[in-house]
């Protein structure tokens, strides 16, 4: 396609970053491993040397404080970009993400800003266990004060990066350590996406799929085999889960009538249940069935591979659910109760 | 050699912060103050000889008992009864209260209700000016209480590495709520912690303003000259509780009484006696500062209500 070229998420994320500090001199990163070594997962390759390390910042394994000088930085105008190795680690970081960051504005009564991008990544990897391999967005999705990106593709997670370093309040930034070598097109010209909007993954009529992060690979890899059932899926990715495009999922649920949230996380107290009780509470006259929930079990992530794969939702088991939510309209039980 | 004016403005500042916190102490006890309020009283020449020492534009991060910090840094008493009061007028609109009091605009980047969560903010706005290449230092005022929090250490470590013009004061008023420091440090000497960490640092008795203000100026041109960061640990002690509910009678009675001699104010008075000061400029210095604290307060009484459709605008809700 003319206007555009095929690259890997973590080299979209390293255009983001580099353009917005091109553009932007108030715009720096830091955190564990990026400058020297380009980052784990490469994605601040190559910014030291254009950059320099006062922009480019290695810092030491401190994750409560590196954060609380991104939020004291970007209080007093500059717009850091904290990397957090993994979401797990996030948890060392709560006071200031929670507690300060989060507050900031609202506490100084709209005086104070905080032009602050927390990037991690989450998820499970290949074995890499109980404390590298959560999903941990019901957290920042909980906590007032946060927006909060979820990024599937190459072309979102450039287009949204960008729109997060300009946002004037705090932005946790969840990649995914699957999607990093997963390639997609990215335009070649400077573009962004606004932060609140959702897309349309895949045109249905039939039931909406509303899925994020790494399950849109596998919702897609489900609604093609799907289509071969004759069931025509939508699939709706939120992209930011703070703020939430609801018009956009209210919009396909009141056009399929059928509704399954799939989400990588453990099921309680997810982002799914959530927006199900958006959809039962705004959409439910449209609803011809349940909404079903796909998600983790509410588990840890055992080391195991095959134990890894059986804690999150698989292609079959979203398969399953679509099935589920449609033969239910016609009086049909697979098992529901 | 400190002039007159100078210590006569150190002690104008010291005795505001004394007679502010005693008047909003007793709107605290009639009911117009709510809210957890922690009173500076009796370490008011900590903020005075640090502040006394900084530009406008430097930065401090402040903490839960903040009051003294923020009035020495430039604060308009009205407004800071104000948000006291939770009123519209305060500075934070009612929405932060005592312990989130701020102002960008003068450089304080907050009072923390979280010990020692102020700390890192002050690295990172040394940090930022670094980048830009701005000759500005930040002030982290902390407790010792918040010496034994990791964040200290981290952020220390960082400030370090970094080479950056940031000044930790700990201000030593050797409780930790009620908790004394003696029994939570094995040397009780808190600036010897820095050592460590490959920076400069050294104690000062906090109740005297002038060593206070030496030791910061020092600081603030090691910091200029690439030297920071660097630690100051001021020996000072509460003049009553933790909060105005706590009556503080874990604090031994002599100990109180010994500081209590070598008031802050005291010592701020006996100064500007030495360079030529009287007792009538001292009285007029007073006499003003309680009529300021006067329309302070009925700038607040008179104040309206925040709306809630201000504050909904604020949080813009989603």
């Amino acid at each position: 396609m003319s206007g555009t070229r095929i690259i890997m998420y973590r080299e979209a994320l390293n255009e983001a970053l580099r353009e917005e500090m091109e553009s932007d001199p108030s715009v720096f990163c830091m955190g564990v491993g990026i400058a020297e070594r380009g980052g784990s997962y490469k994605v601040t390759e190559g910014l030291l040397d254009q950059f320099g390390p006062k922009r480019v910042i290695d810092t030491p394994i401190a994750e409560a404080s590196i954060t609380g000088v991104g939020v004291g930085a970007a209080l007093t105008g500059m717009r850091p970009v904290v990397e957090i190795l993994f979401v797990d680690f996030t948890l060392l970081i709560m006071d200031q993400l929670i507690n300060q960051a989060a507050k900031m504005r609202f506490m100084s009564g709209g005086g104070s800003r905080v032009p602050f991008v927390l990037r991690t990544q989450g998820g499970i990897g290949n074995g890499l266990a109980a404390q590298h391999s959560q999903s941990l967005e019901a957290i920042f999705y909980h906590t007032p004060g946060l927006k909060l990106v979820m990024p599937s593709t190459a072309r979102d997670a450039k287009g949204l990066l960008k729109s997060a370093i300009r946002d004037d309040e705090p932005v946790v930034f969840l990649e995914h350590k699957l999607l990093y070598k997963t390639e997609g097109e990215v335009p070649e010209s400077d573009f962004s996406i606004p932060i609140g909007k959702g897309d349309v993954k895949r045109r249905g009529r039939d039931v909406t799929l509303i899925a994020w992060s790494n399950m849109i690979p596998k919702a897609l890899d489900a609604s093609k085999e799907l289509s071969a059932e004759g069931i025509d899926v939508e699939i709706i990715d939120p992209r930011t889960l703070v703020p939430l495009d609801k018009e956009l999922i209210l919009e396909s649920v009141s056009k399929t009538e059928h509704v399954v949230i799939v989400q990588e996380a453990v099921r309680r107290g997810g982002v799914a249940s959530d927006i199900a009780s958006i959809i039962m509470e705004e959409a439910f006259d449209y609803l011809d069935a349940p909404v079903r929930i796909v998600a983790g079990k509410n588990t840890a992530i055992p080391f195991n591979l095959n134990l890894e794969q059986s804690c999150i939702p698989s292609k079959e088991d979203i398969k399953g659910a679509v099935r589920q939510v449609l033969y239910s309209e016609k009086g049909v039980n697979h098992g529901l109760c | 050699m400190v002039s007159k004016n100078q210590i006569a403005e150190m002690y104008r500042q010291i005795y505001t912060i004394r007679e502010f916190e005693a008047r909003c102490v007793k709107l605290y006890r009639s009911g117009d103050i709510r809210g957890y309020f922690h009173p500076y009283t009796g370490e008011e020449a900590v903020a005075v000889g640090v502040c006394s020492a900084l530009r406008e534009d430097d930065y401090i991060t402040s903490t839960h008992r903040g009051h003294g910090h923020f009035i020495a840094k430039g604060a308009q008493l009205d407004r800071m009864v104000a948000e006291l009061f939770g009123k519209e007028t305060g500075y934070c609109g009612g929405m932060g209260g005592s312990m989130h009091i701020s102002d960008i605009s003068l450089g304080n980047l907050g009072a923390n209700g979280i010990v020692g969560g102020g700390i890192s903010h002050g690295v990172g706005a040394a940090l930022g000016a670094s980048i830009r290449g701005e000759d500005r230092v930040a002030v982290v005022f902390c407790s010792d209480g918040a010496t034994n929090n990791g964040v200290f250490s981290e952020s220390l470590n960082l400030a370090a590495i970094w080479n950056l013009p940031v000044i930790i004061v700990i201000e030593n008023n050797h409780y930790a709520v009620s908790t004394p420091i003696e029994k939570m440090s094995r040397s009780g000497k808190l600036y010897q912690r820095a050592e460590g960490y490959g920076v400069e640092a050294s104690n000062v008795d906090g109740n005297d303003v002038l060593s206070v203000y030496a030791k910061a100026k020092s600081a603030v041109e090691l910091c200029s000259c690439g030297k920071g960061p660097i630690v100051i640990e001021a020996d000072t002690y509460r003049h009553a509780g933790h909060h105005v509910n706590d009556p503080g009678t874990y604090m031994p009675t002599d100990v109180l009484n010994e500081y209590k001699q070598r008031d802050p104010v005291i010592i701020a008075k006996k100064y500007f006696l030495e360079r030529g000061g009287t007792q009538t400029e001292i009285d007029a210095i007073n006499s003003e500062i309680d009529s300021e604290i006067n329309s302070a307060i009925d700038f607040a009484i008179t104040s309206p209500e925040p709306s809630l459709e201000n504050f909904l605008q604020i949080v813009e809700l989603s």
